[in-house]
């Protein structure tokens, strides 16, 4: 494997954490806000405070890590990407900040508004809405070169369907993401009315998460057809996705193995990640940035890995601590505990 | 918008972000400390009172860390954002260090989220603040990473520029750059002696506010011990500060004590105006910039005619330098005066004009933050990479910064202000009284 490969595979693996993590949190904020206007709050809010309270800056970890790793492997990255994401990279940070500190305030500050949990809940869906933008620009066609430096078109991303198609995914997503793992969670905690909740909202969101994937497939064809077919080359991966799907669908459906069902949906998930990367590769930026021309010096790159496992070594063992604390504490789960924040 | 508007308004959005995150950073460094040293002492002599300090500030905390987050995410992607030239040569040469902080936030926030959520878990309490320990370390850590590329800012080196190619790079050899061994201990130091005096200044206000309680008085006198040492050892490492800058930077030194001709036996210029070049109403203390630079009274100073007019920083640095210093000075005297006086039961340390100045003392510190973070980076300008890239060259070339800088603007208002009103009526609605009396009563079995 060379460096080059090495070095995206760690930031996948972030990006793909991220992804996964903060689905959860932001489908859980959404979920919690919708319950508050729906008057059903009083099942769901308990349930998903307990699971995001000892976790939420962990989330946030994990996107910086994938941004200062990207700057470090990919140095010329911080030169096209950062020219043309000023506007929906300072939205997105902007909003992760309201949403961030208002968790904070209203879990440990005791500001509790029903305006506030709806904004939360709000942000949830516009965070992974401006940071898809991201994907849809590194598929081409929105940047151009103006006198040697890159300039974004913003009414061409704004009016492709492209970038539509990516924008209802991601939201998609994140809700199906976190229906599902919730609705474990909620099992685990042996609140019944919880589970059964989550488990109508994963089956909802079910069928628009899969076809609006399938969708965005269908326009890469006109978009981009150069990675259109690399995509086909890898239908096999896409294939086993779905099978995965199913399996989730069913364990949901069937009230089962929830657990099971959930480890479905990451390996899903996971599987379809990376043949879209895979299927990206060489480019970081179709045309002009590649994988190999924007790599960092050998040294550099040396000891970035070096620190990344050094740095390994001491985090699993301190988030299977956090886990075992937490996540699988039965305990504290199903709220026997009177783990009080400080 | 053309590019010098991108250029001026990257500066305005740079500085205000980073001004901003500082505070909040900087509490975040140094309270992970103090509620170790309070946890700790209330162990040992096994005093409510302590424990229960610990609590609250970690409550405080949990706050203060929110927004030093968030304004954590907002820098780190702005750099790439405003700053792309800078941050692609940056990464080339010290990503390193940047990618080892997210490391220590990544260890810091997973034993926080532990930390917090398991007061009442452990029998021995002992186990609880155990994992207080890479909290405090990871915040340190997180500080010492980013200080070292901030350094290497003001001295870079570990690579060669052959034809605008970076070669020869060595990750190591930047890191432990010149300006590193001052700047990462004056920054530590700093940080935990403004959280000393922060929460010293709270306790003192609480006193002055009509409670009696002893809680605020131990908690007080505590702060105040702690923060005279690390005040004494914040000057002794600003000291080292200014004899790396005569050595590294003397074109900083020089703008900063607004010395124009090379001389021997150079005198410390206090405060005064400036006035067509002539230093006036200014308090000048013989040889004492011969002292601070090479530590022997009769050393030459360089001095700013020497250097070439467009490398010249601005002048009005001078009123940084001098209210760091001045600030500094004036908080190591009067913790010295308080412990003492403590001690002694000179009545004036408890009158009110008295806890007033220590109500000061917090404020005043952040504001020695403040300003020392503006003395070095408006001290390094015209240049954002010293002698390598000028901050002109290193900005975005994209239109729309001065939108992007309205918005920021507003959110640092609502943060600011959301943060201030939630920590108020934090500590408002449950007093110390009230908490100590559940506490006595929890132990006792009354309630569960
Ligand atoms: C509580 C805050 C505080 C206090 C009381 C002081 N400083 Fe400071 N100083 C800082 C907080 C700070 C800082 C914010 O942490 C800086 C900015 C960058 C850095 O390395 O530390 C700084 C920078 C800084 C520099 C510039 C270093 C550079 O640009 O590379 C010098 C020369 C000094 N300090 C010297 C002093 C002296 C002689 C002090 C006398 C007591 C002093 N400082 C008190
Ligand atoms: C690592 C990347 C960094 C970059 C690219 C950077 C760049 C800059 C630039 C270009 C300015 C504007 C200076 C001017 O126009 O006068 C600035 C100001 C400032 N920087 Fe840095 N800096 C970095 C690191 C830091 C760090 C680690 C700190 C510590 C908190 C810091 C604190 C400040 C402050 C407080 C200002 C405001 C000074 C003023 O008022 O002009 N910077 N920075
Ligand atoms: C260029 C300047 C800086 C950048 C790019 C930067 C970046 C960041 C980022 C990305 C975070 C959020 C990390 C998370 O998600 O947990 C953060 C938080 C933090 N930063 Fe900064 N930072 C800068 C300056 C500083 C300085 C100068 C210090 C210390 C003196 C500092 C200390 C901290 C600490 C302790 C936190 C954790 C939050 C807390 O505990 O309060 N940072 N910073």
């Amino acid at each position: 494997m060379t460096l080059e490969i090495l070095g995206i595979s760690v930031l996948g693996m972030f990006l793909f954490g991220y992804i996964i993590v903060a689905s959860i949190d932001f489908g859980a904020g959404f979920f919690n806000a919708f319950s508050t206007v729906t008057g059903k709050q009083h099942i769901l809010t308990k349930i998903i405070h307990r699971y995001l309270s000892p976790v939420w800056e962990v989330t946030n970890v994990f996107l910086v890590f994938f941004f200062v790793g990207m700057v470090g492997f990919f140095p010329k990255t911080a030169y096209y990407y950062g020219t043309t994401l000023l506007v929906p990279a300072s939205i997105a940070i902007i909003l992760l900040a309201i949403r961030g500190a208002y968790y904070a305030f209203t879990t440990y500050g005791g500001l509790k508004h029903k305006r506030y949990t709806i904004l939360y809940g709000l942000t949830g869906l516009f965070i992974p809405a401006s940071l898809s933008s991201v994907l849809t620009i590194s598929e081409g066609g929105f940047v151009t070169m103006e006198k040697a430096d890159p300039v974004l078109d913003y009414w061409a991303l704004f009016t492709s369907p492209l970038s539509w198609s990516i924008v209802v995914l991601s939201l998609t997503a994140v809700l199906y993401i976190s229906a599902v793992f919730l609705t474990w969670y909620a099992n685990h905690a042996k609140d019944e009315a919880a589970t059964e909740l989550l488990r109508k909202y994963a089956l909802v969101w079910a069928g628009p998460a899969i076809i609006t994937a399938a969708g965005i497939i269908v326009e890469m064809k006109g978009h981009n057809p150069e990675h259109y077919q690399r995509l086909l080359d890898l239908w096999w991966l896409f294939a086993l996705s779905v099978v995965l799907f199913a399996g989730t669908v069913y364990c949901i459906w069937k009230r089962r193995a929830y657990g099971l069902a959930f480890g479905l949906l990451v390996g899903q998930f996971a599987l379809a990640f990376l043949a879209y990367g895979a299927s990206h590769y060489p480019y970081l930026l179709y045309p002009y940035l590649t994988l190999y021309d924007s790599f960092t010096n050998q040294s550099m790159a040396i000891a970035l890995v070096v620190a990344f496992i050094a740095g390994l070594g001491l985090l699993i063992p301190s988030l299977y601590l956090l886990l075992r604390l937490f996540l699988f504490n039965k305990e504290y789960v199903e709220g026997n505990r009177n783990d009080e924040h400080a | 918008m053309g590019n010098g508007d991108s250029l001026f308004f990257s500066r305005v959005l740079t500085e205000l972000t980073l001004s901003f995150h500082i505070i909040y950073a900087t509490i975040g460094v140094g309270v992970p400390l103090m509620i170790m040293i309070a946890q700790w002492v209330g162990i040992k002599k096994q005093d409510e009172h302590y424990i229960l300090l610990a609590r609250r500030w970690t409550r405080g905390f949990v706050i203060t860390v929110a927004v030093g987050v968030v304004t954590g995410t907002a820098i780190g992607l702005q750099l790439s954002l405003l700053w792309p030239n800078f941050m692609e040569l940056a990464g080339n040469v010290i990503a390193l260090p940047l990618f080892m902080e997210t490391f220590a936030f990544f260890f810091e926030a997973i034993f926080l989220g532990i930390y917090i959520y398991t007061w009442d878990r452990f029998k021995n309490q002992k186990k609880h603040l155990l994992l207080l320990i890479p909290v405090a370390i990871g915040a340190s850590f997180s500080a010492v990473f980013i200080t070292i590329v901030n350094a290497f800012m003001s001295a870079p080196q570990g690579f060669d520029l052959v034809n605008g190619e970076l070669v020869n790079v060595s990750p190591l050899v930047a890191m432990f750059n010149p300006a590193m061994p001052t700047k990462v201990a004056h920054v530590l130091v700093t940080a935990y002696m403004t959280s000393a005096f922060v929460l010293a200044s709270i306790g003192a206000f609480r006193l002055l506010k009509g409670s009696d309680h002893t809680y605020h008085k131990k908690a007080l006198f505590l702060m105040m011990k702690l923060g005279l040492i690390f005040s004494i050892a914040t000057a002794v490492i600003g000291d080292f500060s200014g004899k790396y800058l005569a050595q590294y930077q003397p074109e900083k030194l020089a703008a900063a004590e607004w010395h124009f001709e090379s001389e021997k036996g150079a005198p410390l210029i206090l405060y005064g105006v400036l006035d067509n070049g002539e230093v006036k109403y200014a308090l000048k203390i013989p040889s004492a910039l011969s002292v601070l630079a090479h530590g022997v009274p009769n050393a030459e100073v360089t001095g700013l005619n020497e250097f070439p007019k467009d490398e010249v920083p601005p002048l009005y640095i001078h009123y940084l330098f001098d209210s760091m210093v001045t600030i500094g000075m004036g908080m190591t005297a009067l913790a010295l005066v308080y412990v003492i006086g403590t001690w002694r039961k000179w009545r004036f340390v408890v009158s009110k004009w008295f806890r007033w100045l220590l109500v000061l003392g917090g404020p005043l510190s952040i504001i020695a933050i403040e300003t020392g973070w503006w003395l070095t980076e408006v001290g390094r300008q015209p240049w954002v990479l010293r002698g390598i890239l000028r901050t002109k060259d290193a900005a975005t070339t994209s239109g729309h910064v001065d939108t992007m800088l309205l918005l920021f603007a507003c959110l640092y208002l609502i943060l600011g202000v959301g943060s201030v009103v939630v920590l108020i009526r934090m500590f408002r609605k449950n007093s110390v009284e009230q908490e100590l009396e559940d506490r006595a009563s929890e132990k006792a079995g009354d309630i569960r």
